[in-house]
């Protein structure tokens, strides 16, 4: 079966010869005439539209973005905040990057929206400090859209104020992670905090209701309010409604951003067809489908199982090309969409070296708070290095899964997780290459790419 | 504090967008590092003094972003991406060539004072690999060759200058 033909929303101007950053520009495509509507329609019926949408959180988790909103504490009389989450640093994803260079109005436009439907006053995008131009730009947009009156007080004359401002990071990838976010907001280090009780909808940013939302998330709020939550929905597969931008990195022919209805493509359809198939001489031999830390997939596996498909159970048989790219049938196979950060390796990677290269950033972004996360992505880090640049044992294959498995659980945030499922992954998958790495090792080229 | 007009009227501003003082640490630390180059332990005791804080509070976000240093570097900051999909597409080869080209290692600032070659985790720009960050501008799929081409220029732009 051909791949779908791209429907891109959410990027529909990105790449678009003569479209630029500024307010101008923004208006003549339509802009902020969303805004207009929906400041002119009752909070309440806004949320409902979103709720309506099934739309799910783009971050990472997939978390219904409405079920989330409606969590938020709102008799407390606290404040609410509305916290962008423009911390992109799962490795393998790069779609939040363009966004905020190239149409950073349609992320303010969302995040005023967004803000209106919650009786936002105060909303903050806190943006990774490796992307100095990307917070210029933003920071210029707001200005532009202030003056404009699309933020700040009184808001089209509807007497409802909201202002934006910009928050830079500065280099830790853990900030991505809600509580973790917010600790950094509040000027400390970003250790995530423990839930219960500290869900960030109920004690969030100074101990007040706080909705934290992904870029791509409220790009896609915008577009809701454009067209309804029902229309929305009919995008996609129920369960997995709207576009899904995927950031394809690693070895195939044309790396890049695609966008396509959620739960439309197959991995095959994504890799050979749409990125053009592995290089020249190659083939696939693991992808990692949601960003660093989901599972990985080995190409010759099979998935066996059974699918609600409407109302009915079906059988599935599936081998990694026919997976479909959706939340659901991700996790149904053992790994997850996460971020739709998809990392392809030929034939010409170890995998041995690629979990060291993976291992040594884990252990780099742990926030050190909770003992399992902290000694075991170090430990896995040593493990794999020495395995590539000293002394590879057989039984460092075992050695390596016991580590991973005290950690998952035994954290405080889902970095636990997220560190130790590539190396269960890894060596459950290939178990055969770090059983015979320290014998391999012998014959491989030592002008080899090096990965660690 | 030894910054300029300018950086003391941002200071002043910033402050102003959070209920809580404490939150503008790291824009603070931004700003100064931005300034003087680094984080000094003077930055430090009048960042705190700043924010009504004890020294501690910032030094403990210094130590734990990345982001910020104790020590002045070289006149360019050369970011290597060392992540996965950089290195499938040979993120460590770029990065040695860099330092060749500058006769310097990992982490230590070039003898001609220069530049500063560090491995940095994903730079979040997976499709373009290997991306590297100079200062503040990112160049993307920069093998061995483009880097020694970024390298010459910076090389021709030091001695225009001198």
């Amino acid at each position: 079966m051909p791949a779908p033909a791209q429907t891109r929303v959410i990027f529909k101007h990105i790449d678009e010869a003569g479209y630029t950053n500024d307010l101008g520009c923004y208006l003549r495509h339509g802009g902020y005439e969303t805004l207009k509507k929906s400041v002119a329609r009752p909070p309440a019926d806004l949320i409902e539209e979103v709720k309506k949408s099934g739309l799910r959180g783009r971050g990472g988790a997939g978390f219904p973005c409405g079920v989330k909103w409606s969590l938020v504490d709102r008799k407390s009389g606290k404040p609410i905040y509305l916290i962008v989450n423009a911390d992109e640093s799962e490795p393998g994803t790069f779609k939040d990057r363009y966004i905020m260079h190239q149409d950073p109005h349609q992320l303010i436009e969302g995040t005023i929206i967004s803000c209106f439907a919650n009786n936002v006053k105060q909303a903050y995008i806190y943006i990774r400090g490796e992307m100095p131009e990307g917070a210029r730009i933003l920071e210029k947009a707001i200005a532009e859209a202030r003056a404009a009156n699309f933020v700040g007080p009184n808001i089209l004359g509807t007497g409802y104020s909201c202002e934006i401002y910009v928050h830079r990071g500065a280099g830790a990838y853990i900030c991505g992670e809600e509580t973790g976010l917010i600790e950094s907001l509040e000027g400390k280090r970003a250790n995530p905090r423990i839930k219960p009780p500290y869900f960030p909808a109920v004690l969030g940013l100074y101990q007040c209701p706080t909705i934290v939302n992904n870029v791509e998330t409220l790009c896609q709020v915008k577009h809701i309010a454009d067209i309804g939550g029902e229309a929305y929905g009919k995008t996609g597969t129920p369960g997995n409604t709207g576009t899904r931008i995927f950031c394809v990195s690693g070895h195939v022919q044309r790396p890049g951003y695609y966008e396509f209805p959620a739960g439309t493509i197959t991995m095959g359809q994504l890799l050979n067809e749409v990125c053009g198939g592995p290089l020249p001489g190659r083939t696939f031999k693991a992808v990692i489908p949601g960003g660093s830390s989901a599972k990985v997939l080995r190409f010759g596996e099979r998935y066996k199982g059974k699918r609600k498909v409407g109302a009915e159970m079906v059988d599935y048989d599936w081998g990694v090309e026919d997976v479909p790219m959706d939340f659901d049938s991700l996790a149904m196979i053992g790994s997850m969409g996460g971020s739709g950060g998809v990392i392809v390796m030929d034939d010409s990677v170890n995998m041995v070296e690629a979990l060291a290269n993976i291992n040594a950033f884990y252990q780099h972004e742990s926030c050190g708070q909770c003992t399992p996360c902290r000694e075991g992505s170090l430990w896995m880090k040593k493990i794999s290095s020495r395995m590539v640049h000293g002394d590879a044992r057989k039984e460092d294959a075992a050695l390596l899964k016991s580590v991973a498995d005290q950690i998952p659980g035994r954290t405080i945030c889902a970095f636990g997780e997220a560190c130790s499922w590539p190396t269960q992954s890894f060596l459950i998958k290939f178990k055969d290459e770090f059983e015979g790495y320290a014998e391999a090792k012998k014959s491989l080229p030592a002008d080899r790419l090096a990965l660690v | 504090m030894n910054l300029k007009p300018e950086t003391f009227q941002r200071i002043d501003e910033v402050i102003t967008h959070y209920p809580v003082k404490r939150s503008a640490t790291l824009p603070l630390l931004h700003l100064v590092q931005e300034d003087a180059g680094y984080i000094s332990e003077d930055a430090i005791l009048w960042i705190a003094q700043k924010l009504d804080l004890q020294p501690i509070n910032v030094l403990e976000v210094v130590t734990f972003y990345p982001m910020f240093r104790r020590a002045p570097i070289g006149r360019r900051h050369i970011k290597v991406c060392r992540t996965l999909s950089c290195a499938l597409l040979g993120g460590y080869k770029t990065c040695e060539t860099f330092q060749e080209e500058f006769k310097t290692t990992l982490g230590a600032t070039s003898p001609c004072g220069e530049v500063t070659v560090d491995f940095v985790e994903c730079l979040a720009s997976c499709g373009t690999a290997p991306v590297v960050l100079i200062d503040e501008v990112l160049h993307e799929k920069v093998d061995a060759a483009t880097a020694r081409q970024i390298s010459a220029g910076i090389r021709a732009e030091a001695t225009a200058r001198q």
